[in-house]
């Protein structure tokens, strides 16, 4: 790691200040990507600002039934927070399904939106990398890409984006609030992970020293029947192959709501809006299930040894509403 | 709704000041002592422990929070020290495996570990019951599914882990309730 | 009369461990310590051009910045010897650092060392090289039309090529033919302490090194010969070691570049390696192909086994694990031919894996079996006793023990395996059950030199017991605690052992599986020869309640002498050494391991028996549970073997499910180079196993019958996995790790 100065905010404004004011500083939260990479020379910042003492670690209910997450919540407080739990089970299983528990006592719900690819070329600076050092190429197009993503990747990048939380957040057009000198915003969830494209450095729709100061979970009904599917090599403590997170309302026997989205093989939280759309009002088997699953998988594109994440993925997304089929059904 | 802990927003006298990247002297709160060492900002506090406090019992495994084997209590809760920079912890409580048992009397999990054969090699050991502790305290020991997720965040590479579960089992069915906030 | 042998004793150094007092060799105060950072080379193959360490040098804190140029030639290369022979072990038979020469990704080509890890590790990133670029082998698929048939392998001690019989004939002749290929992704150990040396000069001759080892001894002399200097001048300590599994148990360069760059600086330099560079510094299982040809009668009888092997190696030396050797033997075939083939590519030289070679071997020959059993339609187990051998296949001696039948047996009434049910006749769910199961066999492995334990005995009852082994998890120090307190017929409170230094009774690394056996049978000696010097000098004292007896009629109970026949006449150790003016009495044990071939064929062997749920959508693979049997000889501490060969049984699993180094031919670098890439079993892997051993007795291994449980676990897992897949599934499983993609 090369040598950092430090310095600790206790109030928003300081903080977003401070890194604004510096284009080689960046916050400090969790710690858990940040130290991670600057131990192996991926990200250099020169100085780290302190975040952990800012007032953005609550939960807080939203006028009209939804619950505002802050930035600074830790993953293990927020899967155990019994509202969320009731109102979008699919979060609290994201979460829980996510790291170890030591990193989720560590790591925030800011950071793990913000948290960067597992692509072993992004971590090894001495490969090419478009999305660390844009413009010398990507070593996992024909690399060991057995990881990596089939959905939303371009010739330039093809690494899956990490997080769990962030697959069940999409599927709940949840809300970014984030403040900057300029001000603070909104950003719908979509938004706020941007496609490789011919830019892989740039993975969100932030200006340097703009903080991701809380994310806005909408009333939604429908997630109350939500849940989160992870499959994966390990039994635990890895990334995701494939995951999908399903909410989903069935009323004699056709879906009247549906909300899915898919992770593990995608560069950012798919949402699975090809899917959805096909499955809105169709009957809830199997054959729907499979049609859309088919569909969503359909622009899908493989790199050599990921080639069986495109089954994986369309298996996994049929497992996981014929579950959810199977609960409505029962209750 | 609650906050995540009331500890995490106690400011410290020096916040807004600028330190580093040089030796800065750092006062940290480790086992209910108060240490100061001084060191770079970038030291993270498995460094610091082992090297400058000569606390060698947290262990280094990976260095890149894949093993757990760094697994100590900051404020009660078990965080990995490698992937936290020993300056952040200023004004937190640091817990390690050197700050567990009461004098020569082992705590219980220790006892377990070493009753129900839990490791061989001993060097993902502490960390293992550093978590063991705080997965009782949090009441994540319900059955053996629970167990085996909630202590998957620690790698034993002599593979004791069925061991491991049983001494968790112990001291759960023997009440010893392991406190993690001391 | 034992006691303490076989008792389910807690670890000795349990209670350090589990309050972190154990100094692990990075941890080991030293006044005065420097950090040592290597640097590695990022190319596969081609020499460095240009060096500037200019940056480096300035940076702060830095003390030295070591490359080719500056660091100095070592005086002798030891030759690749495997650590079991007790001599000099040097992880291969090249030494970086030496000239500007590039052979593989992860070379040593820099050594920092500064004040503080942190300063080292920097300076280290910021030496600029720039290297020549040549065309590098790092996979077989790049190489195989240049492989080549090694006269020897393994450092030399097994042949390249064997075979007895006339297998085309016999192949021609088969009523059935199973003919198969398996490939093996590499694996490595990854011991969760990374191997750690701390150097410390206290005089130009005159050093001292805290390394994590296998072998304390052969760390010694593999130094002496690289370092130019007498064993005498070099001190190896081992308190504890935190896993090895092969990655310690030979000698590679650490240990000698942090003497180097300690004698440059003047101070002590303590060099960690990091979790990336286990990957490229210390061996691997290397990646392989196996073919397997059996032919065998319609009843089953097997009358020919073909096994070749096609493995990369280093530029540097002829390595292959013995995958051939207990295949060779594990089942009665009169026709048999074993080839290794070797390319060469652009690696460090592989090393020893737990269970080296049968890990892979009996993966092939076990799932080439159930593959027979199917085509002959009869029970996997039954063909196993059709063609169980009575005495060993290769040289027609009968086993010095077996117990394998037992061990089917007893794994049968465990597993529940004859109440099974039909192959894919099973489903919960979305899981497809199935069952299957192995063989486990793996060779008694003796010292070739004497192996030397010390006792003393003081003079109030107590007995410090000694010899260089060092502790890695195997639970030595706590079996010779339990020998040796036999030995001397007192309580193992009254005991210490000490091992862990070079400074001790010299005994071969602990590796193959014969560690506790080579140290237990040295203690054994020492203790009891001490045992009998008291009881010579009771009865050769007049004031002995013992004069005059027969020594033979003695023994020693609770520390006290008596006559086997009047337990009332006697006297303890205590009373006779201080009525004698003795402080204390010493005794150095030596025992001489019998010759290789001793008219016996010696393996130890066992039964694995696993049950699999597969995903039928996913593919996804999980072990519900598994039973293994093994007859190990004399177990000597119940608890800790049982450990040794659950947690074996559980590297099996990882062998089987999980564990995969993927190479990037392009980078000539392995890809998943850290923990969180390179997969092992976590605890939601690990299902609850059966570990159950089955008692032989065995008088020709060595003097207490043990055979060793530190690998037998491991072997037939994979295979017995492999075969409850195919069970569940009916899909075959020709390649390791079996990955869900296979399955779907």
């Amino acid at each position: 790691m090369r040598p950092v100065s430090y310095s600790r905010a206790t109030d928003v404004a300081t903080a977003i200040g401070a890194v604004s004011a510096d284009p080689q500083s960046a916050f400090l939260a969790g710690g858990t990507t940040q130290v991670d990479l600057l131990r192996i020379y991926v990200e250099q910042p020169r100085r780290l600002v302190d975040i952990n003492d800012l007032p953005l670690n609550r939960i807080e209910e939203l006028p009209g039934g939804g619950l505002r997450l802050g930035g600074l919540a830790r993953m293990s407080d927020v899967a155990e927070e019994p509202e969320l739990v009731r109102r979008y089970p699919m979060v609290a299983e994201a979460l829980l399904l996510g790291a170890s528990p030591q990193l989720r006592n560590m790591a925030t719900i800011a950071g793990n939106l913000m948290q960067r690819v597992r692509c072993s070329y992004f971590r090894d600076v001495a490969a090419g990398c478009n999305k660390r050092a844009p413009g010398t190429g990507c070593s996992a197009l024909d690399g060991i890409n057995r990881g990596h993503a089939v959905l939303g990747t371009s010739d330039c990048c093809i690494a899956t984006h990490p997080s769990d939380l962030g697959v069940a957040l999409v599927a709940l057009d949840a809300v970014v609030q984030t403040e900057s000198p300029a001000g603070q915003r909104s950003i719908p969830i979509d938004d706020f992970f941007l496609l490789p494209g011919q830019t892989p450095e740039r993975e969100h729709p932030l200006t340097h020293g703009e903080l991701v100061t809380g994310i806005d979970l909408p009333p939604t009904p429908v997630a109350a029947t939500s849940r989160y599917i992870k499959i994966r090599d390990r039994e635990s403590y890895e990334f995701a192959l494939a995951s999908v997170a399903v909410a989903m309302s069935v009323a004699d026997g056709r879906i009247t709501e549906i909300r899915l989205a898919l992770g593990g093989v995608a560069t950012k939280p798919w949402r699975a809006r090809q899917a959805e759309r096909l499955l809105d009002g169709a009957p809830a088997t199997t054959e729907s299930f499979t049609r859309a699953a088919e569909a969503e998988l359909a622009p899908a594109v493989p790199h050599g040894m990921n080639a069986f994440k495109i089954e994986l993925a369309r298996r996994t997304m049929v497992r996981a509403l014929e579950s959810m089929a199977q609960r409505e059904g029962t209750t | 709704m609650k906050s995540y802990r009331a500890l995490r927003t106690a400011p410290s006298p020096d916040h807004a000041v600028v330190r580093g990247p040089g030796e800065v002297e750092v006062h940290l709160q480790v086992n209910g002592e108060s240490r100061r060492t001084t060191i770079e900002p970038r030291v993270s506090l498995l460094d610091a422990l082992r090297d400058r406090l000569e606390l060698t019992g947290t262990k280094k495994g990976c260095n890149q929070g894949a093993c757990g084997a760094c697994t100590v209590w900051v404020d009660g809760r078990p965080v990995l020290s490698c992937l936290t920079l020993a300056i952040t912890c200023e004004n937190r409580e640091v817990t390690t495996i050197e700050g567990l048992s009461d004098g020569d009397t082992l705590h219980p999990m220790q006892q377990a570990f070493l009753d129900c054969d839990a490791f061989q090699c001993g060097y993902c050991t502490p960390g293992q019951i550093m978590s063991a502790v705080a997965l009782l305290a949090e009441g994540h020991a319900g059955d053996d599914t629970e167990i085996r997720e909630w202590m998957s965040g620690n790698i034993c590479r002599c593979a004791a882990y069925p061991h491991i579960r049983a001494a968790v089992r112990r001291v759960r069915d023997e009440g010893g309730r392991g406190d993690a906030s001391r | 009369m034992s006691t303490a042998i076989g008792a389910s004793l807690n670890r000795v150094d349990g209670r350090f461990k589990v309050r972190g007092e154990s100094r692990y060799s990075a941890e080991v105060p030293v006044p005065n310590l420097t950090h040592a950072v290597v640097v590695n080379a990022k190319i596969a193959s081609g020499r460095i051009v240009a060096i500037d360490t200019s940056e480096a040098e300035r940076a702060d804190g830095v003390l030295a910045v070591l490359t080719h140029r500056d660091l100095g030639r070592v005086a002798t290369v030891p030759k690749l010897l495997p650590s079991l022979a007790g001599l000099a072990a040097s992880g291969q038979t090249f030494f970086p650092m030496q000239d500007e020469t590039i052979h593989y990704a992860g070379q040593p080509v820099a050594i920092v060392v500064a004040d503080t890890i942190e300063r080292a590790d920097h300076a280290g990133t910021l030496i600029r090289f720039e290297y020549a670029t040549t065309p590098a082998t790092t996979l077989l698929d790049q190489a195989r039309d240049q492989a080549y048939v090694p006269e020897r392998i393994f450092g030399g001690l097994l042949p390249g090529h064997a075979s007895r019989g006339d297998v085309a004939k016999a192949l021609a002749d088969a009523d059935v033919c199973v003919d198969a290929t398996y490939r093996f992704a590499p694996n490595h150990h990854n011991p969760i302490e990374p191997s750690a040396s701390t150097a410390v000069w206290e005089d130009v001759d005159r050093l001292t090194v805290y390394d994590s080892t296998q072998g304390p001894n052969s760390v010694q002399f593999t130094l002496a010969e690289l370092l130019g200097l007498s064993p005498i001048s070099i001190r190896v300590v081992s308190h504890a070691v935190g896993g090895s599994f092969g990655s310690k148990a030979m000698v590679w360069h650490h240990p000698a570049l942090a003497a180097l760059a300690a004698r440059h600086v003047g101070r002590p330099v303590r060099l960690v390696l990091t979790r990336e560079q286990m990957f490229t510094s210390c061996g691997h299982r290397e990646e392989q192909e196996q073919q397997i040809t059996l032919a065998a009668r319609s009843d089953g009888r097997i009358t020919a086994l073909r096994h070749h092997k096609l493995s990369l190696t280093s530029p540097f030396d002829d390595w292959a694990e013995p995958s051939l050797q207990s295949p060779s033997v594990a089942y009665t075939s009169p026709n048999y031919e074993g080839i290794y083939h070797l390319v060469r590519g652009n690696t460090i030289t592989p090393t020893f894996t737990r269970a080296p070679g049968e890990a892979t071997g009996m993966f092939a020959l076990e799932c080439a079996m159930d593959e027979l059993a199917e085509r002959i339609g009869i029970d996997p187990l039954e063909l196993r006793l059709r063609n169980y051998s009575a005495t060993d296949p290769e040289s027609g001696k009968p086993w010095s023990s077996s117990g394998l039948t037992e061990c089917y047996q007893r794994a049968a009434e465990l597993f529940g395996w004859h109440d099974r049910p039909p192959p894919r006749s099973r489903r919960e769910g979305q899981w497809l059950i199935g069952t299957g199961m192995a063989s486990a066999l793996y060779p008694v492995t003796q010292p070739v030199n004497p192996q030397r334990a010390r006792a003393r005995l003081y003079n109030d009852g107590t007995a410090v017991v000694e010899a260089g082994v060092s502790e890695f998890g195997t639970g030595v120090f706590t079996a010779m605690t339990q020998v040796a307190a036999d030995g001397l017929g007192i309580p193992v409170e009254r005991v210490r052992f000490v091992g862990g230094s070079s400074d001790l009774p010299n005994v071969t690394a602990a590796v193959g599986s014969a560690g506790t056996s080579a140290v237990g049978s040295a203690v054994h000696l020492a203790t009891t020869q001490l045992r009998d010097e008291l009881i010579r000098r009771a009865v050769a004292d007049d004031h002995s309640p013992l004069r005059g007896a027969d020594p033979a009629a003695v023994q020693v109970r609770d520390g006290k002498m008596v006559l086997r026949d009047r337990p009332d006449v006697g006297e303890t150790y205590a009373d006779l050494m201080h009525r004698t003016f003795a402080p204390d009495v010493e005794v150095l044990g030596t025992w001489n391991p019998p010759p290789q071939d001793a008219g016996y064929g010696v393996h130890t062997f066992g039964a694995q028996m696993a049950e699999v749920a597969v995903d039928a959508d996913l593919g996804v693979v999980r072990v519900r549970r598994m039973v293994g049997v093994f007859a190990p000889g004399r177990v000597l501490n119940r608890k800790t073997a049982h450990s040794q060969l659950m947690g074996g049984m559980l590297w099996g699993l990882g062998q089987a499910l999980l564990e995969a180094t993927r190479m990037d031919p392009r980078l000539g670098r392995w890809a998943n180079a850290s923990l969180g890439d390179y997969l092992v079993p976590v605890n939601a892997d690990a299902p609850d196993v059966v570990v159950d051993t089955i008692e032989v007795h065995d008088e020709v291994v060595n003097p207490l019958g043990m055979k060793g449980v530190g690998e037998i676990g491991v072997v037939g897992v994979a295979a017995a996995i492999a075969n409850a897949v195919y069970d569940a599934t009916g899909r075959r499983q020709y390649e390791l790790p079996i990955t869900l993609e296979k399955l779907l």
